[in-house]
């Protein structure tokens, strides 16, 4: 099944299957303050596409807020570390969607939010829509909803952080540079 | 209403065109006539400078295909904001090879509707001022909203299937059965794995 | 390659100190995904030519697909701030190709139901906008409100934002028995509110003063192009679609209409039609839509809430158009049957598909932060654009 769903993805080593896991991994106290000060100030990239954009901005609104966790919406990738995909994303965004995930700094990741994001959703009819977006980018957490409720997203944020609450510095795993062997031509960015 | 009816507004516009015009097509539900291609620059002229009609507003423009009568009806809907009345023509064109004259000297809003349907019909509007693809990316080939379109697989390597996953999680099964089967007996050579179906 | 293309046909020679950029398409403030390529001579624009289709996801072609009560979905998402409206224009067009008479209490749950989400639409419209100009104190206010008629809405059928409420020959639901005074109380309090937001941000001088005389689209542009809604409005032309050509429970109903007479005032350099009287004609109809949902509480029937419809919906050959007062502007549906379970074709025409049009030509000369305050001010959002 990994296999499967990692068949769009060639160039990058990030097994979704494997970080979703809940297995307890003892850390040390360098790892325990390195990992809670970068789940404690998450910033995430807007990047809302469709309907679930309009949910992504009522959960950072005032009554489900994020930013009581520590993260701040950034308009650019360059400053975020967790891009959450929020909404449908077309052949024609496709491009831009890898330049982002791209253009981002590590460590970097990405939440799936609403059933377009995650498999299509109800545009699995379409032509022009990506059945999910982890065909292009590898997805952390999904987070299911046509939208979802600002509690769901929230509860979505709250695992990514348990995540890196588990990283290990020597074994967090970091995606290979694309181009090697990835399955897709899509324009790359240096 | 207050203005014209379809009918008074059709029967002007026979005695100024004479038969470039069709008959007001039976009122299954929303009454329309045909006009006829090549003349529909000068009428749609009239139908805007007209005062009793002065059609300023063109509410719609779209186009439908009908491959058994191998034709593409592109569908325009006017409204006036003087009069209060609305009109409803078509223009049918031969599906080979579809082309009209654009409408975009006339009302701008023209402009990104003639785009709409050159790029989801394929119809081409002569004196168009830039008539380039405008919702699908510039690479697409066909016309998706043509009847016989098909896709045609993904783009640029994407693929446009996923998989379902209660099919994943037998597949996952029958492997790990056919494992299984094979690690107790290993003389009894088991079959490959089934493939997975894929779900367009 | 689609950007060399573009650059010869649009753009022609660029002399050395121009810039030809791209905003967008993931942008915090082109309101969805939207791009502009722009050509730029430092802050001051030639020209911004939009490019639009990052959200094309062919509704129009699934219609063909799906029956036509399994359209409704989908039809939320043609507008996902106002999907009441683009609900109801759908049901209204296929109860025309059926001949159905809606109950009076299903017209006023619909007209109801569509005036709260006017108001949470504008509210967003009216809350981006500040935030694009730079003022992003009154986004989070817009939002709390915003999340009060939530859940209204939601206690009404069940969704925050895709409603799918509206059925094609009534409405799903009834309205639960405290749902009334509920919905007064919040009426109540709407209306300070909306005094509260003037003292915020409507009579503000920065950005009356930032907004005042730009953008200025006169009244025959505005026909010719295409423009509806608030937008044709506030150029000055007297039409809308719930009194001209009413529709449903709106004849029931006594209330007026917003036209734009340069609010920002002559000494500001205000016009007919400039970014900030499109801005004030929102405010304005948040306050009608408070009176209308008033008048619908007060007058509200008994009744059946959705009308006798046969299992499968065959409507007979032939075609018809239904055009509502979104909050956006007039959407007219186009409904093409063959006797099927299936449509033929559904088109759903948009008020923000017409607005693009108009950018390009009003762009000339504009600096790239006008830009932003005049994409705002029209209202579009890329789902219309692109369906």
């Amino acid at each position: 099944m990994a296999d499967q769903a990692t068949k769009d993805l060639k160039g990058y080593s990030h097994d979704p299957g494997a970080s979703a896991a809940l297995v307890t991994t003892s850390t040390n106290l360098i790892e325990d303050l390195i990992n809670w000060s970068r789940r404690s100030s998450m910033f995430y990239l807007l990047f809302g596409l469709a309907c679930c954009g309009i949910e992504l901005m009522q959960t950072g609104g005032p009554r489900a807020d994020l930013d009581r966790f520590g993260s701040v919406p950034r308009a650019t990738p360059r400053q975020s570390d967790l891009m959450i995909v929020a909404g449908t994303l077309t052949y024609k965004m496709a491009i831009r969607c890898k330049l982002l995930y791209e253009q981002m700094a590590e460590p970097k990741y990405v939440i799936s939010m609403g059933s377009c994001a995650n498999c299509g959703g109800l545009f699995q009819l379409s032509y022009s829509v990506v059945k999910g977006v982890d065909k292009i980018i590898p997805v952390d957490v999904y987070v299911p909803g046509c939208p979802p409720r600002p509690e769901a997203l929230t509860e979505g944020f709250l695992r990514v952080q348990e995540l890196i609450k588990r990283e290990k510095l020597k074994t967090k795993m970091r995606p290979k540079k694309p181009g090697t062997g990835a399955g897709y031509d899509l324009p790359e960015v240096a | 209403m207050p203005g014209l009816t379809f009918e008074q507004i059709h029967q002007r516009l026979v005695e100024k065109f004479g038969d470039a015009v069709g008959p007001l097509s039976p009122p299954k539900k929303d009454p329309f006539c045909v006009f006829a291609a090549p003349r529909l620059g000068e009428i749609c002229r009239f139908l805007k400078d007209d005062p009793a009609l002065y059609f300023d507003f063109l509410e719609d423009l779209t186009a439908t295909d009908h491959p058994k009568e191998n034709l593409i009806r592109v569908v325009y809907h006017f409204y006036s904001y003087r009069h209060r009345h609305l009109f409803i023509a078509k223009v049918e064109l031969d599906r080979k090879d579809p082309q009209v004259d654009s409408l975009e000297p006339l009302w701008k809003a023209a402009n990104w509707m003639e785009r709409e349907v050159f790029d989801l019909f394929g119809v081409t509007f002569r004196g168009h001022s830039d008539l380039r693809r405008i919702l699908m990316p510039d690479d697409w080939v066909g016309n998706p909203l043509r009847k016989d379109y098909t896709e045609s697989g993904g783009y640029r390597g994407i693929s446009n299937v996923r998989d379902n996953p209660l099919d994943l999680y037998l597949n996952m099964d029958r492997q790990v059965r056919a494992e299984q089967a094979a690690a107790q007996s290993p003389e009894a050579a088991a079959p490959p794995a089934v493939a997975p179906k894929a779900e367009g | 390659m689609a950007l060399d293309q573009l650059i010869v046909t649009k753009f022609g020679t660029d002399a050395e100190h121009e810039m030809i950029l791209n905003m967008g398409p993931q942008h915090p403030s082109t309101h969805g995904v939207i791009n502009f390529v722009v050509q730029a001579d430092g802050e001051v624009m030639k020209k911004a030519v939009p490019q639009v289709g990052y959200l094309h996801r062919a509704i129009e072609k699934i219609g063909e697909i799906v029956t036509y009560p399994g359209f409704m979905p989908y039809t939320d998402r043609i507008d996902y701030l106002a999907a009441m409206f683009a609900n109801e224009g759908y049901a209204l067009a296929v109860e025309k190709l059926l001949g159905l008479q809606v109950p009076p209490r299903a017209q006023y749950l619909r007209a109801i139901s569509c005036e709260l989400n006017r108001i949470a639409s504008h509210l967003i419209s009216l809350g981006t906008m500040a935030m694009d100009i730079g003022a992003v104190t009154p986004f989070p206010y817009a939002l709390r409100e915003r999340e009060s008629i939530n859940d209204l809405l939601e206690a009404l059928c069940g969704a925050r934002l895709t409603y799918n409420y509206h059925r094609i020959g009534g409405v799903a639901f009834d309205m639960p028995e405290d749902w009334m005074p509920l919905c007064r109380k919040w009426l109540d309090h709407f209306e300070k509110i909306l005094n509260e937001w003037d003292r915020l941000i409507s009579f503000n001088e920065i950005f009356v003063e930032r907004l005042a005389g730009m953008g200025t689209i006169p009244a025959e542009m505005a026909v010719n192009y295409g423009l509806v809604g608030p937008n044709l409005r506030a150029s000055g032309v007297d039409f809308d679609l719930r009194r001209d050509e009413p529709y449903g429970a709106y004849p029931d109903f006594k209330f007026m209409i917003p036209i734009g007479t340069a609010y920002a005032g002559k000494h500001r350099g205000g016009q007919v039609g400039d970014c900030y009287d499109r801005f004030y004609c929102r405010v304005l109809e948040c306050r009608e839509s408070l009176l209308i949902v008033r008048q619908a509480l007060d007058k509200f029937p008994d009744g059946e809430f959705m009308a006798k419809v046969p299992r499968k919906i065959k409507p007979e050959v032939g075609e018809a158009q239904s055009r509502i007062e979104a909050a956006r502007g007039e959407m007219a549906y186009y409904v093409v049957s063959d006797g099927g379970e299936r449509a033929y074709r559904v088109r759903a025409r948009t008020g923000s598909f017409l607005a693009m049009g108009i950018i390009e030509d009003l762009s000339r000369g504009l600096m790239i932060a006008d830009l932003v305050a005049l994409i705002a001010s029209l209202d579009v959002v890329a789902p219309e654009i692109d369906r």
